[in-house]
């Protein structure tokens, strides 16, 4: 297939491991310890798993599978008020279909619909618009979720139903931003991160500029990637190669997506529609200030937290769910207690168990289970 | 005989009442009294009838002696289908309904010989897309060589179903010295599949409408019987035929393993997928190993007679596309692991609920 099979070459694959091992003993030599790198969009966590990335690197590199999985980092609170716009009589809820199996404290959303609430998948918020056109008599809430990446077509929507005069729309904002939440990560006590893959996709939108702190304050190269599997061996080459040059900068391996400058059309569209929040509440990382957004003040008759009456309670993750220990790189997913016991994809108790890009999900689903289970006894014992 | 000759239509044995004059099914078509009976016969019996239905009894009435001139034992199968939409490119859920059951017995190593439909009908539904559905149930059902022998329809209120839901049962009959079984794959055994795989998935997705994508893609929904027949006469040593539907071959090759305890190889780049659907599956971030087909088969064949197998399917028109996939491996126990094309392997397990689209 044009432009999918020519970053799926097995053989540039080949000589790209080839370099990355030899790189590998150079800076390892240096460091006399393995290298953790973390990848902080769950896309590229997809991607590793999808095609047995990890298993073709040097035992001496350590992929740590960061927070970017906005399904993932959905706190329990945020799900309830979700189920709670949905079971508000006359509202159809629309949702992207994997946030529907988050746990809430009671309910998912799957569980809500299967109660009778109208919650409803759809693919784009364009198409949550259409059914608010479609459907004048019933309030139809969206929810917004991701980072940078789905926040500009969410804030299109609200400007597209604005033009249109449509008034029984509104979205229920929780997209969040990743800068402040790789800053918490990098001032975590216990931060055990050499360097960084940069979200490829969130970076079409803002471009590589506001990374830039990273390789000047924290000292930690970052290599915005993208999301073939051919991607992520070039990023991590890159990653490898400036740290045995003893260079520390952010590169930008998809450049043939992510312009330098971001996307202004994009994030003009963001300016005009959200401002940031003083603080946002993440799955597993805790309170993070200034990493999630609302609406401003001239949209609030499109934002469903004026329009509803939100419990807003703040719901602690349950005790024995380590998924911010995972999230910061801590411990591997199979390391945690719960970890395919307790908390499995038919009963998540944290949301890394529920997205497809959830770590803990894809050890799960890809993984070798048996052996994680005997090595996390081994660790144990 | 009570079989009809394949791809001939019964024609009615006696009388049919009237018929329907009104353009939707109400109520009163499931009340019992003469407008069920003028459902029944203007849209079932008068494409279906053969000599085993034409009697309408409360049931069938076969003859054993009959039954044992195609094998040794019977087969016995139920199916429910409750597709939406109901027409989509390729199909609809009468013949989806038919192809189905006749293949659930063909996978056993059954002839297949007669069916059961009942429908539950949603009142308001035309009466002319019933007619229409109820004539590719009796086309299907010829070309499959089976008949349709008994059948009940139900009408419910507004929102107790959607539109029609369609059970076919089905009786077929095992043939003498076969004896396929998911726990018989052993070390070494080849792996195939009939053709392009994910067809029907794709189709239906894209025919609900939600994603706004247009592709060439239809349904591959076919009775499999013709296939099988030829595929275990060129090949008695085959052990194991399972049509690869909910869940793709992806959980038929964890059925195998798990029933066989053993583990299973495949190759990513022996898998044949067409083009749209691949670019469909990384449009959606869906997994083509998942997804549904219904007209598509998993074999296991030992080693030594692989080839044979695979070209006793690619001589017949719905084989055309067949290929080794990948084979059985010592351990270890219950693991499908995959090949990828790019060079590193991962483990293909069994999908927890349906396959979400991602966000981003």
């Amino acid at each position: 297939m044009k432009y999918v099979d020519e970053f799926r070459d097995p053989e540039k694959a080949a000589a790209l491991l080839a370099a990355i091992r030899e790189l590998t003993q150079s800076v390892v030599r240096e460091l006399r310890r393995p290298l953790h790198i973390m990848e902080v969009c769950g896309g590229h966590t997809h991607t590793i798993f999808r095609y047995g990335i990890a298993n073709m690197l040097p035992a001496e590199i350590e992929l740590v599978h960061g927070p970017g999985c906005p399904v993932c980092v959905l706190p329990m609170g945020q799900v309830d008020d979700c189920v709670a716009i949905a079971e508000t009589p006359g509202v159809i809820f629309t949702t992207f279909g994997d946030a529907m199996r988050v746990p809430g404290s009671r309910k998912s959303l799957l569980q809500a619909k299967a109660e009778g609430a109208d919650v409803r998948m759809v693919y784009s918020p364009l198409d949550a618009l259409a059914i608010a056109r479609d459907n004048p008599k019933r309030e139809v809430v969206f929810f917004g979720l991701g980072f940078e990446t789905t926040m500009p077509s969410t804030a299109l929507t609200v400007l597209q139903a604005e033009a249109e005069g449509i008034v029984n729309f509104s979205l229920f904002c929780n997209h969040i931003t990743i800068v402040p939440t790789i800053k918490a990560i990098l001032d975590s006590p216990d931060l055990r991160i050499d360097a960084f893959l940069g979200p490829g996709h969130v970076s079409m939108v803002i471009g590589t500029t506001p990374y830039e702190f990273i390789a000047r304050h924290y000292r930690r190269p970052l290599v915005v990637a993208g999301f073939e599997p051919l991607d992520i061996l070039h990023s991590i080459w890159l990653v490898l190669k400036q740290m045995n040059e003893g260079r520390c900068e952010i590169e930008n391996q998809y450049g043939r997506i992510a312009p330098a400058e971001g996307n202004p059309a994009a994030l003009h569209a963001i300016a005009q529609v959200f401002e940031l929040r003083e603080f946002f509440e993440w799955r597993g990382l805790g309170s993070i200030d200034h990493s999630g957004v609302r609406m401003r003040a001239p949209y609030a008759r499109y934002d469903a937290e004026r329009k509803f009456a939100l419990p807003a309670l703040h719901i602690a993750d349950p005790k024995s769910c380590q998924c911010g220990e995972v999230l910061k790189g801590v411990i591997k997913p199979w390391q945690c207690k719960v970890f395919g016991t307790a908390c499995t994809p038919e009963t998540p108790l944290g949301a890394l168990m529920v997205s497809s890009e959830g770590a803990c999900a894809a050890y799960y689903q890809y993984g070798d289970l048996e052996g994680l289970r005997s090595k996390r006894a081994a660790d144990a014992a | 005989m009570t079989k009809p000759e394949p791809g001939k239509l019964m024609r009615p044995q006696r009388k049919l009442r009237d018929g329907i004059h009104v353009p939707k099914v109400t109520l009163a078509h499931g009340g019992g009294g003469k407008a069920m009976r003028d459902l029944i016969d203007d849209v079932f019996v008068s494409v279906f009838d053969n000599p085993v239905l034409a009697p309408l009894e409360d049931q069938a009435r076969v003859s054993l002696s009959e039954l044992a001139l195609h094998g040794d034992r019977l087969a016995f199968t139920s199916d429910s289908f409750v597709v939406d939409p109901l027409e989509f490119p390729g199909g609809d859920i009468g013949k989806l309904a038919i192809c189905g059951t006749v293949n659930d017995l063909s996978v056993g190593g059954a002839k297949p010989l007669f069916l059961s439909c009942s429908a539950i009908i949603e009142e308001g539904v035309d009466v002319a897309l019933l007619r229409k559905l109820a004539r590719s149930m009796a086309e299907a059902a010829a070309a499959a060589g089976v008949a349709i022998v008994t059948g009940d329809t139900k009408v419910v209120g507004h929102g107790a179903c959607d539109k029609l839901f369609i059970n076919t049962s089905g009786v077929g009959v095992i043939r003498t010295g076969v004896d396929l079984g998911a726990h018989r794959a052993g070390t070494g055994d080849a792996i195939l599949v009939n053709g392009l795989l994910g067809d029907h998935g794709a189709a239906i997705l894209v025919a609900r409408g939600d994603l706004h994508l247009e592709t060439p893609i239809e349904s591959d929904c076919a009775a499999l019987n013709g296939l099988i027949d030829a595929l275990l006469n060129a090949c008695p040593e085959v052990k194991f035929i399972r049509d690869a539907t909910r869940g793709g071959i992806a959980t038929v090759l964890n059925e195998i393993a798990e029933a066989s305890g053993v583990g299973i190889e495949i190759d990513e780049r022996a898998v044949p997928l067409r083009d749209e659907v691949k670019g469909f599956c990384e449009i959606l971030g869906l997994d083509p190993l998942y997804l549904a087909n219904e007209g598509k088969i998993v074999v296991v064949a030992p080693a030594a007679v692989a080839e044979k197998a695979r070209a006793a399917l690619a001589s017949h028109p719905l084989g055309k596309d067949a290929a080794i996939v990948g084979h059985v491996a010592a351990g270890p126990a219950g693991r499908v692991v995959m090949q990828t094309k790019f060079g590193g392997k991962r483990i293909v397990d069994m999908l927890v609920g349906e396959q979400l689209p991602r966000i981003c």
